[in-house]
């Protein structure tokens, strides 16, 4: 490759590429993350019959991962360019395929495979069959047949694709490190991240004030909770999420003993199975707006269907 | 006669689900051509991450008729007095699809031949999607797109043609066709099957060795080629070998091997690091000298052809120093820490959530460890190395290297030990205590560190069960069953006669809560499981198993397992049939009558009596168990002749009330021996 794509051209290319293919682009979430699974427009959208179709850049937090900036891969905080095609298309593998074709890596002169890799995150109750994309050697994508959401079986299958922004540049630049990538006209990713990199690892793993982040850890569940039982599940969600980077923040801290650490999981995957269940209410009750296939509105909401509104109070 | 093909279509099949896919359809498709009596020549199996397809030679052109006489009511009952077809009759031939006319009359009763014609071959075939391919059964199911029906992955196309001709059906929206797919990269997506004795060859144009066997031998020849001509040493041959080739065959449709290097620095890191990073995470072939020495190369494959190989290669070499280079700073690192540094650090290290920690859990193991030793009498250094290495043998679970290669858990942790000067035997046991780590796998070498296994195996049992976190079904998540398995094992391999029993309840009752809920005779019966199953594999006959494993008192297994080998061995002796009559007959009698009087000679009655006693007088259950099954097995084997005249002579209901007690009382002692050979009763004797 003689012009090396910059690691906004790649975020700009696959925002092209992918808004081409139907999906909205949305915009990174603006809450505290994992990955870009966590994201509503993935995690929440997924659970129900609609169909949704969305393409976004998520920066995504994992304080544990973060080494002070010293480790040429492991981040604090990295980038996931994460795509969600719900219901999964036929010819998924080769729109993703075409995507690298459209970064300007070309399947000919390259080795790519499909390697089983089913992904699970026992906190959110998420599991789903798929691939780690090898592009010669390197995993590059992660490729996700969603089967369960919040520890709900799912209506219609999303197929999420997550590219490790910081790996797929590091393999198209060829650089040793990820601070030596570049983000854009001329200005290095270590120039933007490496001091963020540091103070947020020192805060994670040395300076985080636990007394506040137990206290916050209880009140954003309870918060939850609270909002969960008025149908208001997307404020719902958002504390669903502080919670999950809260609990992250004083695992990283090493602070959480063995069986505290087992009770903070279980709270947060009983969060998350409950926003789901709730999400599908509250979707049904609007008459899921997105699902506009006939047959499929029936199934799920004809006399028989499975989100039939059967009180006709509600039905209004 | 003609050709038909079947072929799946999927997106990228697990590797390790190919090959036994590929063996279940051509299973699958044996089963639906019997039951449809429609003979083939020949079945061709053939699979690739891609697909799964049959070829099947010399097809008949119909399957073949079936005419089979059915025999009605007898003639007196087949009409009535007025000469006419009574009900019984109507309903045979209703029952038949046929009428009263078709009758014939023969033996007194009224026959019917029915007759099933030969279906023709294109319609039978037509059901093998419904039949075949969506009853296939997998180990990982997945569903896609608004579908509820499950598949190993995605099926994207099916081929099904009769020579020429296509036979209809469809799976969800995929209906049959000619066209099948190539190459991924270097074929047309559209590659169209004229005939179906042409798929190899067509798939071949397309850039798709579709012929697993072909494709591995391909694989083989190149990358030996590749060792011959650099004069590298490639083993194929081993276990792990045979795997990875099996694992690259089936993520590959177009094989070309190829091979990289990595700077000779990296040679310093141990070579279990290297040989894990290139094979395990790379899926690499790793290289040595003729003295067996690491060399900086490796060997692999790529799904394509030789273009831009360079690229390819590159790409792997950049990846494989990253890992390496990894490793290196680990090693480094690791250096600089001590033994003590990572064991605070298992403090906070969770065994199971329900359970505590690995602290928690390693200090109970050397609790156990303590008591096993005792009981096998080790001396006081071989006490000494134990206590150390329970003190420290999970510690490498907090360095860097197994943070970040968790499989050379143990055996980063012997190297390391050693490197901080412990000694060779509490460094060879803090590997040796997951051994054995597989089914057949060898289990621990030195005593110390089989005496570690074997409690670590024990305690984690004891605090699943105790934790209700039971293996159900062929749900075992914990791997209890295995590490029951390894128990008896090393047990079995050492020779060691402890009794479990009490071990198990002593440590039940003395730990506290977190194995205070666990049932001892349940953790007794899950162990006696594994000897069963041990046994049952290597071939013993069921009954003798059932027979031997019964009657275990204090669960001394390898006495266990050793008296059912010796019921196997004497099982084909000419006299087994007498002495196991014999013998049963002694043990069927005395539960007719309960005493617990003492045997008194002087009220025999007859000499076979008097001999029967002294044959008995000195033996000791005891004792004999002790000295082993097959010392046992003469003692009472011995005894057949003496009880066999003893019966010829006794009557042993005698109408004297003090000798009838008395010679159940001998009843009973003879039978009180018996149980160290289990429950003889259960042996089938043919």
């Amino acid at each position: 490759m003689t012009d090396k794509l910059s690691l906004q051209d790649i975020i700009l290319t696959l925002q092209q590429y992918w808004a081409k293919q139907g999906a909205n682009l949305m915009q990174a979430y603006d809450n505290e993350v994992g990955a870009g699974t966590q994201s509503p427009y993935t995690f929440l959208r997924a659970n129900g019959p609609e169909p949704w179709h969305a393409a976004y850049v998520q920066p995504s937090r994992r304080p544990a991962d973060g080494r002070y900036g010293d480790n040429p891969n492991r981040l604090f905080q990295h980038h996931q360019f994460q795509v969600v095609m719900k219901p999964s298309p036929v010819n998924i593998q080769e729109l993703y395929l075409g995507s690298l074709e459209a970064l300007g890596i070309k399947p000919l002169e390259h080795d790519i495979r499909f390697v089983e890799d089913n992904w699970e995150n026992p906190s959110m109750g998420a599991a789903g069959i798929g691939w780690e994309v090898w592009l010669d050697g390197m995993e590059v994508t992660q490729f996700t047949y969603f089967q369960q959401v919040g520890g709900i079986e799912v209506d219609s299958v999303t197929a999420e694709v997550t590219y490790g922004l910081e790996r797929l540049a590091s393999y198209i630049q060829d650089v040793p490190t990820v601070y030596d990538l570049e983000w854009g006209n001329g200005v290095l990713y270590g120039d933007i991240f490496k001091e963020p990199e540091f103070e947020h690892s020192t805060y994670a793993f040395e300076a985080s004030d636990q007394e506040m982040l137990l206290r916050h850890f209880d009140e954003f569940e309870a918060e939850a909770t609270r909002l969960l039982g008025l149908g208001l599940v997307h404020p719902a969600y958002d504390y669903i999420l502080k919670s999950s980077h809260t609990f992250n923040l004083l695992d990283a801290r090493g602070t959480v003993s063995v069986t505290e650490r087992a009770g903070y999981l279980h709270r947060i995957r009983t969060m998350a199975r409950q926003v789901s269940k709730v999400f599908i209410e509250e979707r049904a009750k609007l008459g899921f707006p997105l699902l506009k296939d006939a047959e499929l509105r029936d199934k799920y909401l004809g006399d028989n269907g499975k989100y039939a509104v059967k009180d006709a109070e509600n039905a209004r | 006669m003609s050709t038909f093909l079947l072929e799946i279509g999927l997106e990228e099949v697990p590797a390790h689900l190919v090959t036994p896919s590929e063996a279940q359809l051509v299973a699958r498709t044996e089963a639906f051509l019997a039951e449809h009596r429609l003979t083939v020549g020949e079945i061709k199996p053939f699979s690739t991450p891609r697909r799964l397809a049959v070829q099947l030679l010399d097809v008949a052109a119909e399957s073949e008729a079936l005419s089979e006489e059915k025999r009605g009511p007898s003639l007196d009952r087949a009409k009535d007095e007025a000469g006419n077809w009574t009900k019984a009759a109507q309903g045979f031939a209703r029952g038949q699809g046929a009428t009263p006319d078709d009758f014939v009359a023969r033996d007194g009763y009224v026959w019917l031949t029915k007759a099933t014609p030969g279906v023709p071959a294109a319609e039978i075939l037509s059901h093998i999607g419904e039949e075949v391919v969506a009853q296939m059964k997998f180990t990982t199911y997945m569903k896609w797109a608004n579908h509820a029906f499950l598949y190993v992955r995605p099926i994207r196309w099916l081929v099904a043609l009769l020579d020429a001709e296509v036979i209809d059906f469809n799976i969800l929206e995929v209906s049959t066709n000619r066209v099948t797919r190539g190459h991924r990269f270097l074929s047309d997506e559209n590659v169209v099957i004229d005939n179906a004795n042409a798929y190899a060859e067509t798939l071949k144009a397309a850039f798709v060795l579709a012929d697993a066997d072909e494709r591995r031998a391909t694989i083989r020849k190149q990358l030996s080629t590749i060792a011959q001509d650099n004069g590298w040493v490639l083993q194929l041959d081993s276990d792990k070998s045979q795997d990875l080739l099996e694992e690259v065959n089936n993520i590959v449709e177009w094989p070309t091997a190829f091979t990289g290097g990595f700077d000779e620095k990296y040679l310093a890191v141990p070579d279990e690091v290297l040989m894990t990073s290139m094979r395990e995470h790379q899926r690499f072939f790793y290289v040595t000298d003729e003295a067996g020495h690491l060399l900086p190369h490796f060997l692999s494959v790529r799904n394509g052809d030789a273009a831009h190989l360079d690229n390819v290669i590159a790409g792997n070499e950049k990846v494989l120093v990253a890992r390496l280079e990894d490793a290196a700073f680990f090693y480094h690192e690791d250096q600089q820490k001590t033994i003590a540094d990572s064991m605070a650090k298992v403090e906070k290290l969770v065994f199971h959530e329900k359970i505590g920690s690995v602290y928690e859990h390693m200090q109970r193991v050397g609790q156990l460890a303590a008591v096993l030793a005792d009981q096998l009498q080790f001396n006081a250094t071989q006490k000494a190395d134990l206590a150390r290495a329970a003190e420290i043998y999970k510690f490498d679970l907090m360095t860097g290297m197994v943070g970040e290669f968790d499989e050379l858990q143990g055996v980063m942790g012997e190297h390391y030990a050693k490197l901080f000067g412990e000694n060779a035997a509490v460094a060879a046991a803090v590997k040796e205590h997951y051994m054995p780590t597989s089914a057949t796998g060898d289990v621990a070498q030195s005593d110390v560190g089989a005496v570690l296994a074997i409690a670590d195996k024990l305690d984690t049992i004891v605090t699943f069960f105790s934790a209700d976190l039971v293996p159900s079904g062929s749900n075992d998540p914990y791997g209890l069953r295995r590490a029951a398995t390894g128990i008896v094992r090393t047990l079995q391999e050492k020779q060691w006669r402890v009794a479990l029993t009490p071990i198990i309840a002593d440590f039940i009752a003395h730990t506290g809560a977190v194995t205070s809920q666990a049932d001892q005779a349940e953790i007794g019966r899950f162990i006696l499981d594994r000897v069963r199953k041990l046994a049952l594999d290597a071939g013993v006959r069921q009954d003798l198993v059932a027979a031997g494993t019964v009657n275990v008192v204090n669960l001394d297994v390898v006495y266990i397992a050793q008296r059912v080998q010796t019921l196997a061995q004497h099982a084909t002796d000419d006299n087994f049939r007498e002495v196991i009559e014999a013998l049963t007959r002694v043990a069927r009698l005395a539960v007719k009558f309960d005493t617990d009087a003492k045997v008194d000679p002087a009220l025999f009655e007859n000499a076979a009596e008097t001999a029967l006693y002294e044959a008995t007088q000195s033996l000791d259950l005891h004792t004999l168990v002790l000295s082993g099954s097959e010392a046992m097995y003469q003692a009472l084997a011995n005894l057949q002749a003496p009880i066999a005249a003893y019966f010829d002579v006794t009557m042993v209901n005698a109408a004297d009330e003090a000798v009838k007690t008395n010679r159940y009382a001998q009843l009973h002692m003879i039978n009180h021996l018996l149980v160290g050979l289990g429950d003889l009763e259960k042996i089938v004797i043919k």
